[in-house]
């Protein structure tokens, strides 16, 4: 394996002589893959792996974060969630802040365990629902299958059309590797609007091999003009995706725009839910106490550049509160709270 | 929170399964996928299977975990 690595780094270094190429991947678990194996290191310095937007706990603003703190203050509910989003802060406070304080905040590893909870309990049960395509599914699922006490407060995010706002900001990028499991659901076909940039893209799964793969694929492409899209991690990622899921997601949802941490808003990438489900949606149920709510700025994250880590403008080390002011204990910015976020990512595998 | 982890199903309860996460067994959706079966492998996110994928690919990931834990 070792000798394999060597050869398809030399053809890398090969393919990339004299040539700046920077490549975006788009998942958190990518940029933890790229920093364990510590792969920058093995490729050529003129060929760079920035850092995407590719975590959907850092991409959530601090808006939604405020509105279901907001419900939690007003409403006796039990709140479930994944445990990454309960640690994000706004000002000194997070959901684990609030269970400290009495407040129903359960952590659960899928949307069904809080299904579970329902069925369990009499009390009204909100998922806080956060995550990609690779995710949405089992909470449409959930949607449709879960008692009356069980509703959704949708912090989800549509990726693909995002891709739109990072190809049209002012950064130059030769090509994207792209999300393994977004694509398991979403297919190959879903990234043919993207042919028409003439920027080469990889589908590539988790291993360090499957990364390296994915960048030679995109070298090699660069090199020879070719806008196209590839496919390293056919083992789980066909044309069509999981066209079930697919239509269990849209039977369910609907697009709006979405606002995302250090994009702003981006047409067709926020996430609601369909009005044939709206004794689901939080928004629409606890609409009341919604009325009264006003978003407010953070100070503490007045010197947070979590935004552009997550457009790969900077890396973590351009940022003065890493490991100074800000760590994976405490915390100021999303980037730095999630398993996924590219600060965390670094200060776990001290990348300095 | 995108990691999806092969696992082998053991028991199919429709819409459930049960399925072996090498030795951690649990119960997941399967509604997402056609005809799942006792032995089949699937990848698993956040409590659903989201796609079936060959055995053969299962255990080739197996090898290079392996190899990379001795290494």
């Amino acid at each position: 394996m070792a000798e394999d690595t060597g050869r398809i780094v030399r053809k890398i270094e090969e393919l990339s002589e004299g040539q700046e190429i920077n490549l975006m991947h788009l998942c958190g678990t990518h940029e933890d893959t790229i920093s364990k194996y510590n792969l920058r290191s093995i490729l050529p310095p003129n060929v760079k792996l920035l850092s995407g937007p590719g975590c959907p706990v850092c991409i959530i603003p601090d808006t939604d974060l405020q509105e279901v703190f907001h419900l939690l203050e007003n409403r006796d509910v039990i709140l479930t969630t994944f445990g990454d989003m309960a640690r994000v802060p706004f000002e000194d406070r997070s959901l684990f802040y609030y269970r400290s304080k009495g407040k129903d905040v359960r952590i659960v590893y899928s949307v069904f365990d809080a299904v579970e909870i329902a069925k369990r309990e009499d009390k009204d049960v909100v998922f806080f629902g956060i995550g990609f395509e690779t995710t949405m599914p089992s909470i449409a699922v959930a949607i449709k299958d879960s008692p009356e006490n069980f509703y959704v407060y949708s912090a989800h995010r549509f990726f693909i059309p995002a891709i739109e706002a990072l190809v049209s900001e002012d950064m130059k990028i030769d090509g994207f590797i792209n999300p393994g499991h977004v694509s398991t659901i979403v297919g190959v076909k879903a990234y043919e609007r993207y042919r028409k940039y003439g920027i080469p893209m990889a589908i590539a799964g988790f291993e360090p091999q499957d990364v390296l793969l994915a960048v030679y694929m995109l070298v090699r492409a660069v090199k020879e003009n070719d806008g196209g899209i590839f496919n390293e991690y056919t083992r789980a990622v066909k044309y069509e995706g999981n066209v079930k899921a697919q239509e269990v997601m849209n039977e369910v949802f609907y697009s709006r725009d979405g606002e995302w941490r250090g994009l702003g808003t981006i047409p067709e990438t926020g996430v609601g839910i369909r009005n044939d489900f709206e004794e689901k949606d939080a928004e629409k149920v606890f609409e009341d106490v919604f009325e009264n709510f006003a978003p407010k700025e953070d100070k503490r994250k007045k010197h947070c550049r979590c935004g552009e880590v997550l457009k790969g403008l900077i890396t973590p080390k351009d940022c003065r509160l890493f490991m100074t002011a800000c760590t994976p204990r405490n915390p100021i910015g999303p980037c730095m709270v999630s398993f996924e976020g590219t600060c965390n990512i670094w200060a776990k595998y001290s990348i300095s | 929170m995108c990691l999806a982890i092969p696992a082998e199903v053991v028991e199919v309860e429709w819409p459930y399964a049960t399925v072996d996460m090498k030795g951690a067994k649990r119960k997941v959706r399967v509604d997402l996928l056609d005809d799942v079966k006792v032995g089949d492998y699937v990848l698993i996110h956040v409590g659903l299977a989201i796609q079936k994928v060959s055995k053969e690919e299962v255990e080739e990931i197996d090898r290079l975990w392996q190899k990379i834990l001795e290494e």
